[in-house]
């Protein structure tokens, strides 16, 4: 039966070629606008650790006075000083728990005849890799002891070792650092969250393809190299970061259940209230956030992007309503004919689903084209110079997604031209006919 | 033209009327606040920087070797004596931030070093004694900094500027009433002197949660030593080209221990400008271009349904022109339908514009969407219904009386 309604449907589409073509491109401009727009902002609010952000949880702390808040509206600072980053790692409370910071580093390839130049590195105390679930494709990641020690070891990512030793395995040969000698001692898988969820008020771009470098951290801090972003309330402390103040290491823990959250939220409470009996700390606010809500508060997505997104979809709401508009006027126009099959003896049921192919057909052509304005429209985006530029992909997902937003518009704008169509009654149509 | 026959026909073709009235509705809602957002958008580009920016190039330099601040106070102060003499340069400083170059440090501006009752927030910009003639900034009060008044800072101390110029939006936030010259500002713990005041100098950001002080910003006589330093060059007449060619060679020439990056290390204003506005330039492109699909899109489905309803109504058309019906009062007839229609859905819409756009202030850093813009867009609207309506209009008119005898 599907055959003969679609055979149908096509012929009523020759029929009226321009009404069927402006169904068609219309809808499809819906579909394209929208499906671009919605690849991106996916791309920008999605989960960066899939399998893993519902156990990692971001710490803050205030050790700001009262009298020179970090913000006015009551946000608790970003980062965390070093020595509260010390406190909560020494005390092992969580499963897994990392300080990190961002830093600038100027890399010297000594096997090649390349250049020096600039990217970013992480530096990062031991659980960094195992919290974070990076994947090492050589090597492996260093041990506390190592960072203890200031060991100059190196963790690699996948594009510097292609770039700098062509793929090999590198573990064991040494790397240029801002003038010293680092000895690499693994060699990450491609690993790019996205967001780069850690690397938020470090100072590293939100998006991209992540640091080139990872460092034990005192090894670094040993080494010389600065936290690209760090702040204080106090003038003039900002010598000696490790003892004063200053805010500039971003704390991760990992909780793996409910209970462990809840323990971990206690420990920091009082954790936060013996500071304030140290005189450390003034305020004994403190803050736990899951990953995903943590960027939720952020807001890392940018407001074009939403905004954007929003017009592509008002923008496919229109464009349904003016194919359920057309679809009408087309499906009335066939009222003789509805007539005529129901006479020779088609159910209501028949002539409702002939409709249904038809709007169905449509929504397929239109997807079809639809995906092709989609396609050109994240190419456009690629072209432009934003940090998630490259991304800027149609992943499967996206693409049946594409196929099955385009049939429900269209079988959804089908249903009341349809519903008309099967209410016909035959007996005047066939007179007047 | 009476409205009781057009009101009663339409009551047999409520989907129709609803569907074209929904959708003149949305179209409304939609177009007015994204005509909107461009308009913002484009009111943003043609703000003024405040500088001479045709014969501006900014150079972002960046110290290779971690070079010590006293060796980047001597770095720096050679690198600007090698740029003052590339030929074609005018003059030359080394600063944190420009305008419109999309870095640089905040600070609250207030009557007193409590940090939380400043006045509002302002863009900081290291200057020395040549950053007026550079940037071409007209004083408009007071007077410029003094060679012995610049002072050095490295990454990690602290500014306390003993004098500072501002800019005559600040004065007049900071001092409605008076002159700001001589009077006492805290950027910092300590009191800042006020020597100067500059007519306009826009802040590096053009960010819309920033529009609010853009024109607040503030010179401060220091020169910052860290490993990323931005050197501004005014360059004589007509020789931009000319000395950016030249002016990375003569830098590396001078020294090789830094890194220009070769793609946008030296860029003239022309092109920060254009980097600075990228975002909202290719919003406002879009934004347009969707609004002209979606006007596209509503005029041709009211072509659509027209069309049909003029199809449907052959017979009837044909028996008022039989019984006396002028051609002129079949055309108004229509016509005047489609008014009726638009006419209900512009009220929709109306409604609903003003609705997203309330929705829209909430999500999104936004001003309030001006009577004018619904008004036009109601008039773009009810036009775009009558021409869209005109051609099936102008077929039904010329339907012969002869149809009214016809059985089909």
């Amino acid at each position: 039966m599907l055959g003969y309604y679609l055979d149908l449907a096509l012929r009523s589409f020759k029929r009226n070629k321009v009404l069927t073509l402006l169904m068609v491109v219309t809808l499809a401009l819906g579909i394209g606008a929208s499906m671009t727009t919605l690849t991106v902002l996916r791309l920008l609010s999605g989960d960066p650790l899939p399998q893993k952000s519902g156990q990692l949880f971001y710490v803050q702390l205030d050790p700001y006075p009262k009298d020179r808040p970090f913000s006015r509206s009551g946000k608790l600072p970003w980062l965390t000083t070093y020595t509260d980053a010390m406190n909560l790692l020494h005390a092992h409370r969580a499963e897994h728990q990392a300080a990190m910071a961002m830093t600038r580093v100027k890399l010297i390839p000594t096997t090649t005849q390349q250049r020096p130049f600039f990217s970013n590195g992480v530096m990062a105390t031991a659980d960094f890799f195992s919290m974070f679930e990076a994947p090492f494709q050589y090597g492996s990641g260093w041990s506390a002891a190592d960072d203890d020690n200031r060991a100059k070891v190196v963790v690699i990512a996948d594009y510097l070792n292609d770039q700098l030793f062509g793929g090999a395995n590198s573990v064991g040969r040494s790397l240029r650092i801002n003038d010293q000698d680092f000895r690499i001692i693994g060699v990450l898988r491609h690993w790019a969250p996205q967001p780069r969820f850690y690397s938020l008020y470090l100072g590293g771009p939100n998006y991209g393809k992540g640091e080139a470098v990872f460092l034990p951290l005192q090894s670094a801090r040993a080494a010389g190299m600065d936290p690209i972003n760090s702040m204080s309330y106090a003038a003039g402390d900002k010598q000696v970061i490790e003892n004063s103040p200053t805010i500039w290491l971003g704390l991760w823990v990992q909780l793996p259940d409910a209970a462990a959250v809840s323990a971990y939220q206690s420990f920091l409470a009082s954790y936060a209230e013996q500071q304030v009996a140290l005189g450390r700390f003034q305020r004994s606010r403190i803050g736990l956030s899951g990953l995903m809500p943590w960027l939720d508060s952020q807001q890392v997505v940018p407001d074009n992007v939403r905004m954007q997104t929003g017009l592509a979809f008002s923008f496919l709401l229109i464009c349904m309503v003016n194919t359920v508009g057309l679809l009408l006027a087309k499906c009335l126009r066939r009222t003789n004919e509805i007539g005529v099959r129901r006479a020779l003896g088609a159910s209501r049921a028949a002539i409702f689903a002939q409709f249904m192919a038809e709007a169905g057909l449509i929504g397929l052509v239109g997807g079809g084209l639809g995906l092709m304005f989609a396609l050109f429209g994240l190419w456009c985006i690629r072209q432009q110079p934003a940090e998630y530029a490259s991304l800027a992909h149609l992943n499967g997902q996206m693409f049946l997604c594409t196929f099955a937003v385009a049939l429900m518009a269209s079988l959804v704008a089908g249903i009341l031209p349809a519903w008309r169509a099967c209410v016909v009654t035959p007996a005047p149509q066939l007179k007047s006919a | 033209m009476q409205i009781g026959p057009v009101l009663a026909a339409l009551r047999h073709h409520k989907a129709g009327t609803l569907l074209i009235a929904a959708q003149i509705a949305l179209t409304l809602a939609i177009v007015c606040n994204a005509l909107f957002i461009v308009q913002a958008r484009l009111a943003r580009l043609s703000q003024p920087s405040g500088i001479d920016e045709a014969s501006l190039l900014v150079i972002g330099n960046e110290w290779a070797g971690k070079p010590n601040a006293d060796q980047m106070a001597s770095l720096t102060a050679a690198d600007l004596d090698t740029l003052r003499r590339v030929p074609g340069v005018a003059n030359v400083y080394a600063t944190n931030a420009y305008p419109l170059g999309n870095g640089g440090n905040v600070m609250g501006v207030g009557h007193s070093p409590e940090k939380l009752k400043y006045v509002t927030s302002a863009a900081t910009y290291y200057s020395d004694e040549n950053t007026l003639s550079t940037l071409g900034l007209k004083l408009v009060e007071g007077r410029n900094f003094r060679a012995d008044e610049i002072g050095l800072l490295d990454g990690k101390g602290y500014m306390r500027p003993a004098v500072i110029i501002i800019t005559r939006a600040l004065a007049m936030q900071m001092f409605p009433h008076e002159s700001a010259i001589g009077k006492p500002v805290y950027i910092s713990a300590s009191p800042s002197m006020v020597i100067g005041v500059v007519d306009r100098l826009r802040t590096p950001w053009v960010d819309n949660s920033m529009a609010k002080w853009a024109d607040c910003s503030t010179l401060v006589p220091y020169r910052q030593l860290t490993p990323i330093t931005h050197y501004v060059v005014r360059v004589q007449p007509g020789q931009l080209d000319e000395v950016r060619q030249h002016v990375r060679a003569a830098l590396y020439a001078a020294n090789r221990m830094r890194v220009i990056s070769p793609k946008d290390g030296v860029r003239s204003f022309a092109q920060v400008r254009e980097e600075a506005y990228r975002d909202d330039r290719g919003m406002a492109i879009l934004m347009s271009g969707i609004s002209v699909v979606l006007l596209l899109v509503t005029g041709a489905g009211i072509v659509g349904l027209s069309s049909f309803w003029v199809g449907q109504r052959r017979k009837q058309i044909g028996v008022r022109r039989a019984l006396g019906a002028t051609q002129h009062d079949i055309l108004s007839y229509f016509l005047t339908e489609n008014l009726l229609i638009a006419v209900a859905g512009v009220v929709m819409g109306g409604v609903l514009a003003i609705g997203l756009n309330l929705w829209l202030m909430k999500q999104f850093e936004m001003d309030r969407l001006g009577a004018g813009y619904v008004l036009a867009g109601v008039a773009a609207l009810l036009l775009l219904g009558q021409a869209a309506v005109l051609a099936p209009a102008l077929r039904a008119s010329r339907v012969s009386p002869v149809e009214a005898t016809r059985s089909v």
